[in-house]
Formats: C-alpha cells, structure tokens, sequence
C-alpha cells in the first residue's frame, strides 16, 4: 500500500477492439436524419398495434348527420362521404399499411433469400436456372406484375400482401445471390468446408448469419416499397377492400370529392408520405452504417 | 463489342419466352372456369363446351400455351371479351398516348434531376447538397396518385390553370394536348427526377474525383468548363445507363397516373380489363409491357456500349 493518495497515476489505455454490431449502432446513432426515421417508424408501428384503443371513432361506423366535415376539435382530421371519422380510419390504415409492408417483405425474403444463398453458394447450373427465372420476373415492371397477381388471385389485402411479396421476391435474390457469392470466398467458410461439414449446414451455419446487413438494408428499403404497392393496389381497388379502412382506398374514394373536401385526400396521402419517408431514411442510414467502407 | 452485342441479344430471346410462360401461368391463377366468366349468366352445359372448345381450354395445358404462343407470334394477343376487338389493337390504340406521357415524363425527369444531381455533388455537404438530397428522398418517398390530386387540388381546382383530367392528342391540337399531359407528365417523372439526381450525384462525385478532372483544373480552366466538359461527359455514361432503365417505371407508373388523370393509355386498358375480368387484355398488356421493358433493358446495354469509349474496343 505505498500509492499516495493524490497523486496522479500513469494509465495506459488498451484499445479495445469493437464488435461489427457495435460500430454499426454508433454509425447509425451518429445519423440524426436515420434515428429521426426511426421514431416515426415506431411511431407508426404502435399506432398501428394500438389502433383499436387510441382511434378516437370506430372507422366504419356511418353517420348522415356528419357527412364530409371539416377538420374540427370533434374531429382532427374531418370525416368522409359516409361520415366515418378520417382520423380513426388513418389509425386504423396504419395497421393494414404496416401489415402489408411486413408481411410482404417477409413473403419476398421467405422466397428470395434461400434461393439466393442456393444460386451463390452451388453455383453452375442451378445458378444458371434460378438466375433466368429472376430475370423473367424482373422483365415484367413489379406494379404491372402485382395488378395482374392481384387481378388473377381477386382482390383483397391478402392476395394484395401475396402479389406484392411474390413480384419483391427476385430483388432479395439478387441481393442475397450477390452477398453469398462474395461471403463464401472467405476463409471462415473454407475453414468450415475443410472439417467436414456438409454443404448445407455450412451455408446455413457459417454463410447465412454473414449477409445478413445487406438483406437488412434491402427488407427496409423493400417495405418502404411495399406500402407504397399495397396504398396504389387499394386506390385501384385490388387491395383492402370497403369498408375497412387502408390508405390508398380512402385516395381513391376522396378523388370524387376534391373540391369540396381535401381533408380526405391529404391526410391519408400525408400518412403514406411520412410512413415512406421514414422507412427509407431508416433503410438510408443503415446502409451507410453497414457500409464497411464507411466512417 | 459485335461480340458483346450478339451474345446480350441471344440473352434476351429465353427471357423473353419465360416471360411468355409466365403470362400464361397467370391466367392458371384464376378462380374457377373461365368459361363460366364468358358465359356470364349463361349456363347452359352446350354452350360452356363450345367456348371451351374455342378457347382451347378442353386440352391440355402444354398444348394450350403452345396454341396461345404461336398466335402471340403471328400478332395475335388474342380478343378481349368485353370490347370483342382483338388485343392488338386495343394496345395499338394505348400504346401511343403513353408514349406521349412517357417521353414528357422523361425529358421532365431529366430536366429537373440531371442539374439537381450535379448542383448537390458540386456543393456537396453544403446547403444545396442537403436541399437537393431532401427534395430527391421526398421525390422517391411520394406516391405518384397522391402528387396527383393534390396538384389537380391545387392547379386545377384552386388557381383554375389546367384542366383536372381528360386527354386530346397531339394530331388534334397540341396545345391542348400539352395542357392535358404536362401535369400527369410531372407526376410520372417526378420520381424518375430523384432516382437520376441521386445517381448523377454519385457518378459526378466519382468523375470529381478523379485524375483528368484534377489534371483539367490544373491547367488553369475555369471550374464550369471542367464541371461541364470533363466531369459531367463521363459521368453521364452510367446515369444515361440506369436512366434508360428508369423507362419501366414509367410503364407501372403510367397505371396509377393515368388512372388520376382520367387519361385514355395504356394503364387505364389494363386497370379497365382487370375490373371487366377482361383476362386476355391483362394478358396481352403484361406481356408487350415485359417485351418492351426488356427490350428497353437490351437498349440501355447497347447504349452504354456505344457511349462509352472503352467498352468499344470490347
């Protein structure tokens, strides 16, 4: 015990090497316009789960007496053609909105994702055949393919939810073929091949969990897409279907009554608005945060 | 580049007979027998037979596509059943008052995103760069229906300026015909604006930084010549490239805006023959707009081969 209380200690200050995740967070933190986005991402999604209890009206209830009201203390957002109350009919949006956007995404990853970690990680002839099936499917504009899946399956939030997933499905291919072509060049994966594991278990095992940021940055920016597909499939009456409340219905609808009430056009498409944006700021600011090349 | 060019060519033909397969499929998803959905109220089993017969449906499925692709390639996209006119033509009819939108979208969309592209790079970190980036990310994150009615809410309704929708033709009278499509014009091409401006960005912050731009500013040239000579010139290729690419959206696109603006394309025949259940036009429209899309994807190929000084000697 000979240390003098008081005086100062020399410290030599060991740098600790930080884990991938660790900068990735730091990087994304250091993003105000991403950590923006990602408040009213979680803004959005909790309107969403709490619909039924923050709505202030029940969104399909009609009223003659309330027809097409302006904005008012009664009613924030006005009401519509059937006076139905747009702000609970917005809230309760949100929640086929988010479902699609989801749902979608994990349909076109649930599809794309095997297939592309199977066409980089084989190769050769299975590659040739999954990336000619891809191609197709890119050669049909993704709307124009999802109308048609809509329009063959018949419309509904369902079938809307199935279409799009399916038509996003050949990005997560590409994305995920690419990731898996350069991840299984590593040593990490030689390694795991050279003790004898069998080749599934060492794409599921040592290549998968590696691509995942790119499939993450992808499933971000593919929502921010897929609601956007399912408010044009609603507004064209192949999605959500009357009465419940989406979006791109209550668009639809609100065309017929434009001059004499755009309250019923501006909120729904502002809600769109600000849903995308910040979904692709989100998608944004984790690309650059993954980025290895990034600072 | 023969070589490149004859092999990307022979790429394209079995994209284009998948793509035929899958629209074919597609009428396989259909609920129920589509003979029912012709004979609408009829139901009599004589009458069901006889148009199963004609439509080929009795037979089996490899047979039907290959009875459906030999027509397809005679120019027969089959007839509609609602307009009882045959597919081709109706498209032959669409088709051009699309073109008209797309081609306003994209000088619209080139117009506006070309110079935001090179403003933001210019003055990156700047003001102008954030200004820029947050007018493209809006650009990218608005649906086109929605920019729609709110500029019918407010050119046409409000100020009175231009007609909320319809559509007259050039041939009739253009002046009309520009003040029916320049607003359906600047929605279609708005989003196209912000994916060129962030890719004209890119590339230019690419080309800024690269050996001729600096040797260019060392000889003493003023900063808009090396801008617009050295930089801008190569930065173009890729962006002319992924423009050309950009022309698909325009085709989904012009489905939404056309059905805004009440306009008489190529997307109102579609969204039409869906709520008719009008199955060979849905058909017929997804695959010439496949077709074209992928022939548009062989061009941008092509172009990029011919613009670009070391892919010719490829």
């Amino acid at each position: 015990m000979s240390a003098v209380i008081g005086q100062p200690t020399a410290t030599v200050r060991i740098p600790v090497a930080q884990s991938p995740r660790r900068i990735a967070v730091q990087r994304f933190c250091r993003r105000p316009a991403a950590i923006i986005g990602m408040f009213v991402v979680a803004v959005f999604i909790i309107t969403a789960l709490l619909a039924p209890w923050i709505a202030p009206y029940d969104p399909i209830k009609t009223s003659w007496t309330m027809i097409r009201k302006a904005p008012s203390w009664a009613n924030w957002m006005g009401t519509d053609e059937n006076g139905r109350d747009v702000l609970s009919r917005v809230i309760w949006g949100a929640r086929a909105s988010m479902m699609a956007g989801l749902v979608s995404v994990a349909i076109a990853a649930s599809i794309g994702v095997p297939a592309g970690l199977a066409a980089g990680f084989i190769g050769g002839r299975t590659d040739m055949v999954l990336s000619r099936v891809v191609d197709t499917m890119l050669a049909v504009p993704n709307l124009i393919l999802a109308i048609a899946l809509a329009a063959f399956l018949g419309p509904s939030l369902q079938n809307a939810m199935i279409a799009i997933g399916i038509t996003a499905a050949p990005i997560f291919m590409r994305v995920a073929r690419g990731a898996t072509m350069d991840a299984a060049t590593n040593d990490y994966v030689e390694a795991a091949r050279a003790l004898g594991n069998p080749a599934w278990r060492v794409a599921v095992r040592h290549v998968l969990p590696n691509i995942v940021p790119p499939i993450l940055v992808q499933a971000t920016l593919a929502i921010a897409g897929a609601i956007i597909a399912e408010a044009a499939l609603s507004f064209l009456g192949l999605g959500q279907q009357p009465p419940a409340p989406s979006w791109g219905s209550m668009l639809n609808s609100a065309q017929r009554f434009l001059s004499q009430a755009p309250w019923l056009a501006i909120f729904p498409g502002a809600a769109i608005f600000l849903c995308v944006m910040s979904f692709n700021l989100v998608g944004d600011g984790l690309r650059d945060a993954l980025d290895p090349r990034g600072k | 580049m023969k070589g490149h060019l004859g092999q990307r060519i022979l790429q394209v033909l079995p994209t284009l007979l998948l793509v035929s397969i899958l629209v074919f499929c597609l009428q396989q998803l259909m609920p129920g027998d589509p003979a029912l959905v012709l004979a609408g109220e009829e139901r009599d089993p004589q009458v069901l037979a006889q148009i199963r017969a004609e439509l080929w449906l009795d037979r089996s499925l490899p047979i039907q596509y290959l009875h459906w692709i030999g027509g397809v390639l005679q120019g027969d996209l089959g007839f509609s059943w609602r307009i009882r006119q045959p597919v081709l033509q109706l498209v032959a009819t669409k088709l051009p008052v699309t073109l008209q939108l797309g081609v306003m979208a994209f000088i619209i969309a080139v117009g506006i995103g070309v110079p935001m592209g090179i403003l933001s790079a210019v003055k990156r970190n700047t003001k102008w760069d954030y200004i820029a980036n947050g007018i493209g990310l809006a650009g990218l994150s608005t649906p086109n229906f929605w920019l729609g009615i709110m500029l019918i809410l407010l050119v046409s309704v409000k100020l009175g300026w231009l007609p909320p929708s319809g559509y007259v033709s050039l041939a009739e009278d253009w002046r009309q015909s520009l003040a029916t499509t320049i607003m359906p014009a600047f929605v279609l091409g708005n989003a196209i604006a912000a994916v060129l401006m962030r890719h004209t960005r890119s590339a230019m912050l690419t080309a800024m930084d690269q050996d001729y731009v600096r040797t260019a500013r060392a000889k003493g040239l003023p900063e808009r010549v090396v801008i617009l000579r050295h930089a801008l010139r190569n930065a173009l290729v890729p962006v002319v490239t992924l423009g050309a690419l950009e022309l698909g959206t325009l085709l989904s696109g012009a489905v939404l805006t056309e059905q805004v603006f009440s306009i008489p394309g190529f997307g109102k025949l579609i969204v039409d023959a869906v709520f008719n259940r009008d199955y060979p036009v849905v058909q017929g429209v997804v695959l010439v707009t496949a077709t074209v899309y992928v022939m548009l994807n062989l061009l941008a190929d092509v172009l990029y081969v011919v613009i670009n000084p070391r892919m010719r000697g490829a």
